[in-house]
C-alpha cells in the first residue's frame, strides 16, 4: 500500500505536525476587542517602548506608568516649565501657625471622568490613605509631615503639620500623590483609571496600546486633540522608525545614540536637560570606602567630561549633586574641579593604601543605554590612579534586588532628580531617610542643614542651605556625581505645543495641536 | 491479553502528564531562582524606600506571603480547572492573552517556514545543479549570510529603510489580527516572517544540497538521464522529489522552534506573539504568566507530537504492532 508508507516517512511526519498546529491555533483564535489603528480624527499616537506596568497612580514608578497616568489624573499643585509650583488642583494656598498649618482652596467646578464632583473629602480620604501603609503608596514618606487633614467645607482643607515642610508643595505634583475620589480604592482605578485630568481612559489592549478620549469638562479647558493612543513600540530604533513613517506622531527617546538617528531625517528632536543625574554611588559603611580619603580619591581620580564623552556621546552637562534649575550645583564646587590623577595616588597613600585598591561595583545591563560603557570608562580612569574598579554586570532585575538591599561597595547609576532639593536628596542623605541604606552616608551637619531647609519657605534661605548641602556631599565624596543627561522628545513635522519639562512629564501633552 | 497500563497508548500519556509536570516544576523553581519580585520589577528603585509595613502589604498584594510549595500547587489547580491566573500589569487574564497571542505565533510561524522552505530549496537546487561551480559558490554565500546576519540586524535593518525611504511601516499601525483586517494583518506580518524565513533558509538551504547531491549521484536518476528526461524535470520530479524528506524533517524542526516565540523579531516589528508575552511576564516577574505560558507552548508541543504519533498508529499497521 501506498499511503501508510508515505505517511510514515520523516517529511510527512512533519507535515502533519504543521497541519495539527494550524488546528490547534484556529482553535484558539478569539475575538479581539482592539480596532484597527486609525490615526485620524485629531488623535495624538505615543510610541511607548514598555507596556504601562500599573495604572495604580500610587504604586506607579516606572516611566510609562507615570506619564500615562498624569494625563488622566489631578494633582493639588503643579509645575510650569521652569519646575516652580503652580496650581493645579488647589488654585491657592496659605501657611499659618509657624509653617505648621497649610490652608489649601480648591478649585471650584471640577468633576472625576465618572461624573462626581471632586471636593475636600476626597483630598482627605486620599492623603490619609496614602499615608497608611497597607496602601503601600510609593510617594507616602513624601507626606509624612501631615499629622491630619481637615476639610471645613467642600473647597478647603487645612493641613496640619508636624513640623514645617517647605517641599511639600512641590511634592504634591507629583503622580503618585494623584488625588482619588473617596469612593475609589486603588485597586479599582487600577483596573479602571477615574481622575480629574485632562484625558479619560478609553480602552486598553495588553502589550499594544491604551487608548485615552479629550475630557470635555476638564477644568484648564478641553485639550486640542481628541484624543491620545500609547502605542506600544517595544524597541527604540523601531519607535523612530514608526515616526519616520508618520504612523506614530510623537515619542521620547533617552538612548543618545537613537536620537542622533533620528535627527536629520524631518524629524522634529528637542533635547531637555533633564532633572535625573548619572553618578557613581559609593556605599561609605563598606571599608575602604567608609575612609573619607579613599572616596576622595575616586573622586578626583575621574575626569567627567571623558565619562560623558565616551560612554553618552557627550550629550549631557557635568553636573553636582542638585540638578534642578532653581537650585543648581556648581558642576565644579569640588575637591579636585578637574581630575587629578597625583593628587588621587596621594589621597590612596595617605590612607595606607598605596599599593592600590580594589573596589566592586554593581552595573546594570539593559536599564539604561549608557551604564555599561560608563562603567568600562570609569573602570580604566580609575586604574591610571591604582584603583581597581571590579565590575559586576547584573541584568536589570538583579541590579534592582541589590541595590534596594543597599547590597554593594559602589554602583553605577542613573537615578531620578526632583525639583526640590529636599525632595531629591532629603530620603537619601538624612540619617533618618527612607535611603539612607543605600545613599551609603549621613552625617549629623547633613542632618541640621536638611532640617533648616525644610524649616525656612525664604526662596534665597533655602537656595544658600542647598548650596552647603551640595559642597558638603562634595567634599565628602559622598557619592562622585558625574553627568545629567538629556531628554529627547521627536516628534512628526504637524505636531505642535508641546512643552518639555526636565523632569521627564509629559503633562503638556494637553497643549498639544495636530496639523 | 494485556493490562490497560501496559498499552502503548496508556503508557504514552503518562509519559505526556509527567513531562507536562516536570516542565512546570522547572519553571516554577527557575523563575524563583531569579533575583527580585514583581515588587522590585514595578516598583524599581523606588521599592528602597518602602518601609516594612508598606513591604508585608506588598507581599501579600502580590501572593508572595505564602510558602512556596502551597503557591505552587494553588497555581497549578487553577491550571487545572482552566485558571491561567491574572496579569495585573496586563488588566487581563493569562488565558485571554494567550488566546491572542498563540494564533499570532502559530501564523508567524507557518509564514516562516514557508518562506524558508520558499528560498532555501530553489537556492540548493541551484547550487546542487554544479557542484563546487559558480552557481554552487553563489548558493552557499547566500546561505552563509542567511546564517551570519543576526536577525535583529536584518529586522532593524529592514524596519528602518521602508519606514524611512518608503515612508511605509505597517508594523507601526495597531496590531491587526487574520480574523479582523487580514489585508493589514498580511502586511503586518510579512517583514517578520521574511526575516525570520531568512534565518530558516540557511539550514534547509544546507541540508537540502547535500540531500540532492546524495540523490542525484545515484543509479535511477543516471539511468533517468539515460532515457532521455529532461534536465529539468529531472530535477524537480526524481531528484528533489527523493530528497524531500530531510528537507521536510529540518523544516519541521525549525517550525517547532518558532512556536517558541520569536522573541527579538517580535519585539523589532511589534508583533503580540507569544515571546513577547513571556518575555514581558519575566521581566515584570509575574510568576502565573511565565508558567502558565510555558505550560500551554509546552502542551501544544506535546499534544502535536502525541497526535501524529497517534495517526501513525490508526494508519500504518507496523506500527501498531511495534
Amino acid at each position: 500500500m501506498k499511503l501508510p508508507s508515505a505517511l510514515s516517512s520523516p517529511a510527512t511526519r512533519c507535515l502533519v505536525a504543521v497541519a495539527a498546529a494550524a488546528l490547534v491555533a484556529t482553535g484558539c483564535s478569539s475575538g479581539t476587542p482592539g480596532k484597527e489603528g486609525s490615526t485620524g480624527g485629531g488623535t495624538l499616537v505615543v510610541g511607548y517602548t514598555a507596556d504601562p506596568n500599573t495604572l495604580d497612580p500610587w504604586k506607579a514608578t516606572q516611566f510609562q506608568a507615570v506619564h500615562l497616568l498624569e494625563q488622566m489624573y489631578g494633582t493639588l499643585t503643579e509645575l510650569d516649565g521652569d519646575l516652580n509650583v503652580k496650581p493645579g488642583l488647589a488654585e491657592k494656598w496659605q501657611y499659618a501657625d509657624e509653617n505648621k498649618a497649610l490652608t489649601l482652596t480648591l478649585r471650584q467646578g471640577v468633576k472625576f471622568h465618572d461624573g462626581k464632583p471632586f471636593s475636600s473629602a476626597d483630598v482627605k480620604s486620599s492623603l490619609e490613605r496614602i499615608q497608611k501603609p497597607e496602601t503601600a503608596a510609593v510617594a507616602a514618606a513624601t507626606v509624612k509631615s501631615i499629622q491630619s487633614v481637615d476639610a471645613p467645607d467642600p473647597q478647603t482643607v487645612v493641613l496640619h503639620l508636624a513640623a514645617p515642610d517647605a517641599g511639600l508643595l512641590a511634592g504634591f505634583a507629583t503622580t503618585n500623590l494623584a488625588m482619588l475620589s473617596k469612593d475609589d480604592t486603588s485597586d479599582m482605578v487600577g483596573q479602571k483609571p477615574n481622575g480629574t485630568g485632562a484625558f479619560k481612559f478609553d480602552s486598553r489592549t495588553a502589550g499594544q496600546s491604551v487608548k485615552l478620549t479629550a475630557d470635555g469638562d476638564y477644568w484648564g479647558g478641553r485639550p486640542k486633540v481628541s484624543g491620545l493612543e500609547f502605542r506600544i513600540i517595544p524597541d527604540q530604533t523601531s519607535v523612530v522608525a514608526a515616526l519616520q513613517s508618520g504612523n506614530v506622531q510623537f515619542a521620547t527617546l533617552d538612548d543618545p545614540l537613537v536620537a542622533r538617528s533620528a535627527e536629520g531625517s524631518g524629524l522634529k528632536l528637542t533635547k531637555t536637560p533633564s532633572l535625573s543625574y548619572h553618578v557613581l554611588q559609593l556605599n561609605a559603611r563598606k571599608a575602604p570606602l567608609d575612609k573619607l580619603d579613599v572616596r576622595l580619591a575616586i573622586s578626583c581620580a575621574i575626569d567627567r567630561k571623558q565619562v560623558l564623552d565616551t560612554a553618552a556621546l557627550g550629550e549631557g552637562e557635568m553636573t553636582g549633586p542638585i540638578t534642578s534649575p532653581a537650585y543648581k550645583s556648581d558642576p565644579n564646587a569640588r575637591p579636585c574641579p578637574t581630575r587629578d590623577v597625583a593628587r588621587a595616588k596621594q589621597l590612596l597613600a595617605g590612607a595606607g593604601l598605596a599599593n592600590g585598591v580594589t573596589i566592586p561595583a554593581i552595573v546594570s545591563q539593559g536599564e539604561y543605554a549608557t551604564s555599561v560603557n560608563e562603567a568600562q570608562n570609569l573602570q580604566a580612569q580609575l586604574k591610571e590612579a591604582g584603583i581597581t574598579l571590579d565590575l559586576q554586570t547584573l541584568e536589570s532585575g538583579a541590579y534592582v534586588d541589590k541595590w534596594v538591599a543597599a547590597d554593594f561597595s559602589a554602583a553605577v547609576a542613573l537615578n531620578g532628580g526632583r525639583p526640590d532639593p529636599d525632595g531629591m536628596y532629603g530620603r537619601y542623605f538624612t540619617s533618618s531617610g527612607n535611603l539612607n541604606k543605600v545613599a551609603g552616608y549621613s552625617s549629623p551637619e547633613l542632618d541640621k542643614l536638611f532640617a533648616e531647609g525644610k524649616a525656612t519657605t525664604d526662596p534665597a534661605k533655602r537656595k544658600e542651605i542647598y548650596t552647603q548641602v551640595s559642597r558638603h556631599l562634595e567634599d565628602n565624596a559622598a557619592w562622585v556625581w558625574l553627568f545629567s543627561s538629556y531628554g529627547y522628545t521627536a516628534t512628526t513635522q504637524g505636531v505642535s505645543g508641546f512643552t518639555p519639562m526636565a523632569n521627564g512629564s509629559l503633562q503638556n501633552l494637553r497643549e498639544i495641536s495636530l496639523q | 491479553m494485556r493490562s490497560v497500563a501496559r498499552h502503548p497508548l496508556a503508557r504514552r500519556l503518562v509519559e505526556t502528564v509527567l513531562t507536562l509536570f516536570g516542565v512546570a516544576v522547572l519553571v516554577f523553581t527557575t523563575l524563583r531562582a531569579i533575583p527580585g519580585d514583581e515588587i522590585t520589577a514595578t516598583l524599581g528603585t523606588e521599592a528602597a524606600g518602602l518601609s516594612a509595613e508598606q513591604q508585608e502589604s506588598l507581599r501579600a498584594y502580590y501572593g508572595l506571603d505564602k510558602p512556596l510549595v502551597l503557591q505552587f500547587f494553588s497555581w497549578l489547580g487553577n491550571v487545572l480547572t482552566g485558571n491561567l491566573g491574572f496579569s495585573r500589569r496586563a488588566g487581563a487574564s493569562v488565558l485571554e492573552m494567550t488566546a491572542n497571542a498563540l494564533p499570532v505565533t502559530m501564523e508567524l510561524a507557518v509564514l516562516a517556514t514557508i518562506i524558508g522552505l520558499l528560498i532555501g530549496v530553489p537556492l540548493a537546487m541551484l547550487s546542487a545543479s554544479r557542484p563546487n561551480g559558480i552557481r554552487d559558490g553563489f548558493g552557499q554565500l547566500v546561505g552563509l549570510a542567511a546564517l551570519s546576519v543576526p536577525n535583529f540586524l536584518l529586522g532593524a535593518a529592514l524596519l528602518t529603510l521602508i519606514s524611512r525611504y518608503a515612508h511605509y511601516n505597517p508594523n507601526a499601525q495597531g496590531f491587526a489580527h487574520l480574523t479582523q483586517d487580514p489585508l493589514l494583518n498580511l502586511q503586518q506580518m510579512l517583514f517578520p516572517a521574511l526575516v525570520l524565513g531568512f534565518g530558516l533558509a540557511a539550514p534547509i538551504m544546507r541540508t537540502a544540497r547535500s540531500a540532492l547531491l546524495e540523490v542525484q549521484t545515484q543509479d535511477f536518476v543516471r539511468t533517468a538521464r539515460g532515457k532521455g528526461v529532461a534536465p529539468w524535470r529531472l530535477r524537480v520530479r526524481h531528484v528533489l522529489h527523493n530528497a524531500l524528506n530531510p528537507i521536510v524533517t529540518m523544516a519541521g524542526i525549525q517550525f517547532g522552534y518558532l512556536l517558541g516565540g520569536a522573541v527579538v523579531v517580535e519585539q523589532i516589528f511589534s508583533v503580540p506573539g507569544l515571546g513577547r508575552q513571556v518575555l514581558a511576564g519575566i521581566q515584570q516577574k509575574e510568576y502565573a504568566v511565565v508558567q502558565s505560558t510555558v505550560l500551554v507552548i509546552a502542551t501544544t508541543f506535546v499534544v502535536v507530537n502525541l497526535l501524529t504519533d497517534l495517526l501513525y498508529r490508526v494508519i500504518d499497521p507496523r506500527v501498531r504492532a511495534a
